[in-house]
Order: structure tokens, then sequence, then C-alpha cells
């Protein structure tokens, strides 16, 4: 279409939806309302998955060898008869002792890959008491100078240092979680009682605060000899853990190292595959009510269309003997629903920037699955591009609906009707 | 005679139904440029469903409608609107401009469709349409803001927008005090004498369809007569 003919057909739509003030204000504010609401909510949802995939990106290590595998060891029977039916009775699984066979040479293999570090550890649970106070915890046991190049651990620290570990005896730095539920601060000192019975006195040389609640409240660091000797598993690892310098290859890294070593080996995206599974269940159910809101502020859309036909069937007619085509009266009604929806995506961006800025001023602190201090915003041009599309698509089909009618009128049979 | 511009033949209108209506019953003529015409005859009697059919506002049941030579029946309903556009002009009993619009937007609209025009062209010919038919001051008044007969003047204007060959009326002076409806008239005779335009206009009123040179008498869906009234 030339833009001589679309600025004709946007006049006509212009000057009956002039015609019509107070039912195109509706309208228009009906998609704007719909407009804001999803860059304010989709703005806040978006900010705070994001700042939390970003925490985790930045706390938790990018990859993970851990001690399992992912699938139980074939059976040699099956192995040998493949395709039989072969039926295993009594199977009992053979007793093994937990952890990363050979951990030293896996590490060297691993750390020789290039782009990345790698860290061993021994993760284990333990009660930590302090007081009348017993609480469970995640012991992890680190060896410091590697540790610090996989984990952002030492700038975690609100107090102490990663070093402390191996210049304090028996020292351990909790989460700040952990320490606010024992009540125990810095240089005081806490019985560590391990699932075999053992028993250690450590003293708190750091607490480090991710921000994430659930590490936080749960993980306690310690020498990784100390650990082993207090889980009973000598010169044990069961965790290899990798940071990368490029996040985004994490997961074809992680299935790489798994075939080579045959551990499971795990992504960040898989570790937190249930969060993430959840936040793209929270972004549908967005989607799908801020849909609902511009679809039923279509409905005014639509309204004022079918209104603005049946009263100008004359002027339709009028305009078809004089030459106007079918499809120029379709654009003309689909060209107003689509300035409706233009109209109001304006207006929308406007009012939806302006609630993101007031919220973006609010402060408060709060312990959800992360620690917030405000309301956590995205401001992407994409929020508003998505807005901007759905309003106009939305209301321009809404505008369509009606426009078909408009364009099938017969002007023979308004003409004869008369005024 | 020159060949003609318009040319009916055995032409038939019949709205279907429970009981069909026949508007228009094999009617036949052909119209030259230069024609003055007029369409009589009593209510009911088919005269402005023969000027839809002429005008390629309606569809004939059967029959043809050539214009310029060209069969019309076969094509699309773009290239009908096609051809109302660039070569036909309709005046109804009722002006039926839009009312949102200014005089000047009114009669841009079918020059603005056409697009034969620039801007300033189109401008310049409204402002010249206007003048010719004495409402060079009416412009930028919107339609409520006339009388009945410059309402109507505007619409003949409208339809002279895109220089078409022929002019249909429909009853254009039905709502118009005597003199105005001889003002409105004598444009269209002007138009059918001096331009060469052929005018074919449907009216009740006999004394105005005396003043044409052709006029055609209807009954019953039938041309009665058509008879050549000045030599």
């Amino acid at each position: 279409m030339k833009a001589a003919d679309l600025r004709l057909l946007a006049d006509l739509g212009l000057s009956h939806l002039a015609r019509r003030r107070r039912q195109t204000a509706v309208s228009v504010l009906g998609i704007m309302l719909g407009v804001a609401a999803f860059l304010v909510i989709s703005s806040l949802m978006f900010g705070f998955q994001n700042d939390f995939i970003r925490r985790v990106i930045d706390v938790s290590p990018h990859v993970q060898m851990l001690d399992e595998y992912r699938a139980p060891p074939a059976q040699p029977a099956l192995s040998a008869y493949p395709g039989a039916a072969v039926e295993i009775v009594g199977l009992r699984p053979k007793q093994e002792l937990r952890g990363i066979r050979d951990p030293g040479k896996r590490l060297a293999e691993i750390q020789a890959m290039p782009g990345l570090n790698a860290a061993p550890s021994l993760q284990g649970q333990a009660i930590l008491r302090f007081g009348s106070t017993d609480i469970a915890a995640t012991l992890i046991g680190v060896e410091p100078e590697l540790e610090a190049r996989v984990s952002n651990i030492e700038r975690d620290l609100i107090a102490g240092s990663l070093g402390a570990l191996k210049t304090t005896a028996n020292g351990v730095i909790l989460g700040v979680g952990l320490a606010r539920k024992l009540g125990i601060g810095m240089n005081d000192t806490l019985t560590v009682v391990s699932p075999t019975g053992a028993v250690l006195r450590m003293k708190v040389a750091g607490l480090r605060k991710t921000g994430i609640t659930a590490i936080d409240s749960v993980q306690a660091y310690a020498l990784l000899k100390k650990v082993q000797v207090l889980l009973a598993r000598a010169n044990v690892v069961n965790r290899i853990n990798m940071r990368l310098a490029d996040v985004t290859t994490a997961r074809e890294l992680a299935a790489r190292i798994e075939t080579l070593n045959g551990y499971r080996t795990e992504s960040w995206e898989e570790a937190n595959q249930e969060i993430l599974g959840l936040f793209i269940v929270q972004r549908a159910i967005m989607f799908s009510v801020i849909s609902a809101i511009l679809i039923v502020a279509s409905f005014g859309i639509f309204n004022v269309i079918s209104t603005v036909i049946h009263e100008k069937a004359r002027d339709i007619a009028i305009l078809k003997s004089i030459g106007f085509f079918e499809r120029d009266l379709r654009r003309v009604f689909v060209l107003e629903g689509a300035l409706v929806g233009i109209a109001g995506a304006l207006l929308g961006a406007g009012l939806g920037s302006a609630i993101i800025s007031a919220l973006a001023r609010v402060r408060f602190e709060m312990d959800l699955i992360a620690t917030i201090q405000g309301f956590v915003l995205e401001r992407s041009w994409w929020l508003y591009a998505i807005a901007g599309v759905m309003a106009v698509t939305v209301s321009a089909f809404a505008a369509w609906l009606p426009a078909r009618h408009a364009a099938d009128l017969q002007p023979v049979d308004i003409l004869r009707g008369g005024p | 005679m020159s060949a003609p511009v318009l040319e009916i033949r055995e032409v038939t209108r019949r709205l279907a139904g429970v009981v069909p209506v026949t508007l228009v019953d094999g009617a036949t003529a052909a119209f030259a440029p230069g024609d003055f015409v007029t369409i009589t005859g009593p209510s009911g009697s088919g005269k402005s469903s023969l000027l839809y059919l002429l005008g390629l506002i309606d569809r004939p049941t059967a029959g043809e409608v050539l214009l310029e030579g060209r069969a019309t029946a076969t094509l699309g309903s773009d290239e009908l609107a096609a051809l109302r556009l660039s070569r036909l002009g309709c005046v109804f009993q009722f002006h039926f401009l839009l009312a949102e619009l200014t005089v000047r937007d009114n009669i841009a609209l079918p020059m603005r469709r056409l697009a034969r025009l620039g801007r300033a062209g189109i401008a310049e010919r409204a402002e010249g349409l206007l003048d010719r038919l004495g409402l060079a001051d009416k412009l930028d008044k919107t339609p409520d803001q006339l009388s009945g007969g410059e309402r109507q003047r505007v619409a003949v204007a409208r339809a002279l927008a895109n220089d078409p060959a022929i002019i249909l009326a429909d009853e254009p002076t039905g709502n118009l005090d005597s003199r105005n409806a001889h003002n409105v008239f004598d444009i269209f005779a002007s138009l059918a004498r001096s331009e060469g335009k052929t005018v074919i206009i449907v009216t009740h009123e006999a004394d105005l369809a005396e003043e044409a040179d052709i006029r055609i008498e209807m009954l019953d869906g039938r041309i009665r007569e058509m008879r050549r009234q000045h030599a």
C-alpha cells in the first residue's frame, strides 16, 4: 500500500474515532492499563528471576562433577544377551565406598581443559550445635587456594577470610543465615557432630552472605582434611567444582566431562532445573494473565468499531459507490483498531515506565529464596516491544472482526434506504 | 452519432426471496457523450434501480452493461470500483457527505483515492470545483454548516472530482426548494452541453425532466418510452 493511500485511510479512521471520543478514550484506557500491567509485572518478575539466575551463576559452581552415576550400571547378563528375555532375580547392589575415584588424576585432567578452573570438595551433612541450638547443615570441605579460583566465597565473606581456615585451628565459615539461627558470631566456638557420631569443636573464622537464602542458611565451609576426618572419609572427595570463563558453555562441557569420566556432571542449569522450570511456569502464567487483560481490553475496541460501522453504514456505502475497494474499507477499520492499540501502547509504556521508576526507589529487605533489598526490575527494550506488538495485534484483530462486515456491506442496500 | 459511452442490453434486476421482485425488466438503452438524460416514472417503477445498474453499483441478474464498449459482467468488485472511481460520478437524493470531513476533504476523497494528482493538484481542483459551483467561501465548513442546496452542490463537486465521463444523479433535487432545484439542474445541463459529459438524472419533477435532451419513462421496471425531446 502506498503512503498516500495509508494516509487517506488513516485520516478516515481518525475522523471516526474523533467522532466517538468517549468510547475511544475508554478503549485506549483499557489497552493502556493492560500494557502498563504487563510492563510492571514482567519487569518485576524478569528482574527477580534474572537477578536470581545471576546470583546462582555467581555463587554456585558452573559445572559440578558428583560421585554418582546418572544411570545404574548395566548388569553383565543383560550385556551378554542383548535383546534376550533376561530376568535378574535377587539383585544385590555392589557395596562401594562413595566418592570420586582417583580424584587427583581426574582433577588434573579437568584442569588441563581450556577456559575453566576446578577444585575438589567433600560435602556431607552435619549437626551444628551452639548452646542448646542444633541445626542441620551442609558441611563442605575445601582447599582454600583452589576454592578461591572456582567460587566467589572470598568476596561474599562479610567477616573473616577464606585463608583463615588454614590459620585458625578447626576454623569454619558459616552462612549468615546459619549463624543467625545458631545465634553465633565471629570467633565463637561451636560443636560439629557428623552422622557417624564424630564430634569436633570448631571456631567461626568467617561469615558468608551470598544473598541466596538456600545457601546462606545451610552451608558451612571447613578445610577439606578436617571434613574428611569428621565424616570418616579419609582422602575422599565427592565433588569436583568448576568455574568457566563462559557460563553459556556449561551444559555442553558438563556432558563432555560426564562422557569422559562416567560420573554424573551437572551444569548450573541442570542443578537448578527445578527452580528454572518454576520460572518458566511463572512466565507462562504471567503472559496468560496479561493476554487475558489485553483481550478484555480489546472488547472495548470491538465495541467501538462495531458501533462505528453500524453508525457509518451510509458512509461505507457512499465510499464504495465512489470507488473505494472492499479492502480499503477493511483497512480503514483495522487501522482504527491499530491506532487505538498504538495510542494505548504508548500511554501504557509511559505509565508502566513511571510505575517501574517509582518501584525502583522503594527500599526494603526480605529473605525469600534470595535476600532482596528492594524490587529488582528488568528494564529491557524488548519488554516494551513485546507489549507494543501484543497491544497493536490484539487491537487490530479486535477491529478486523467487525471490519469484515463493513467490507461486505452492499452500497445499493443502504442507498435504497435513504438517510 | 458517436459511439455510446454507456449502454445497457436487455438488463434485468431481480431480487430473490419468497416472493421474487423484478426491479428492472429487460431494459435496453445507449447513451452517447454529451447526452443529457432524465429518467422519470412513478414510485417503484425501477428508476433508481436502473441508475444503480448504470452506475455499476449493482449487478444485473441478466443482460449486459457496457461502459465505453467494455462489458462489465465478468469484472470483479475491485475492477468495478476502479471504473466507478475514474469514469463515473454519482449524486444521490440525500447528499451523503461525510459529516466528519470539511467540504474540501469531502471533495478531495475521490481524488486522493485515485491518486492521479498530487496534494497541491487536489487542493487546486477542489477549490476550482467549489468556485465554479459558487461555494468558494465554504471550503472549510463541515456539511452541517451548509444549507440543503449547498450540500447538494458539494455532492455534485465530489462527483466531478475525478473528471468522470458520466454523471449519474438519483433525484438530486428531491430535497431542494424550487430555486435550488433549478440551480442544481442547470449545473447538470451545463456539464452535458458545455463539457460533453453524459448526464443521466432520475427525477420525479416533470418540469425539470422537460429540460433534458432525452427522456426515459419507466413503468413496472420496464422502459416504457425513450424519446429525444429537443432537436
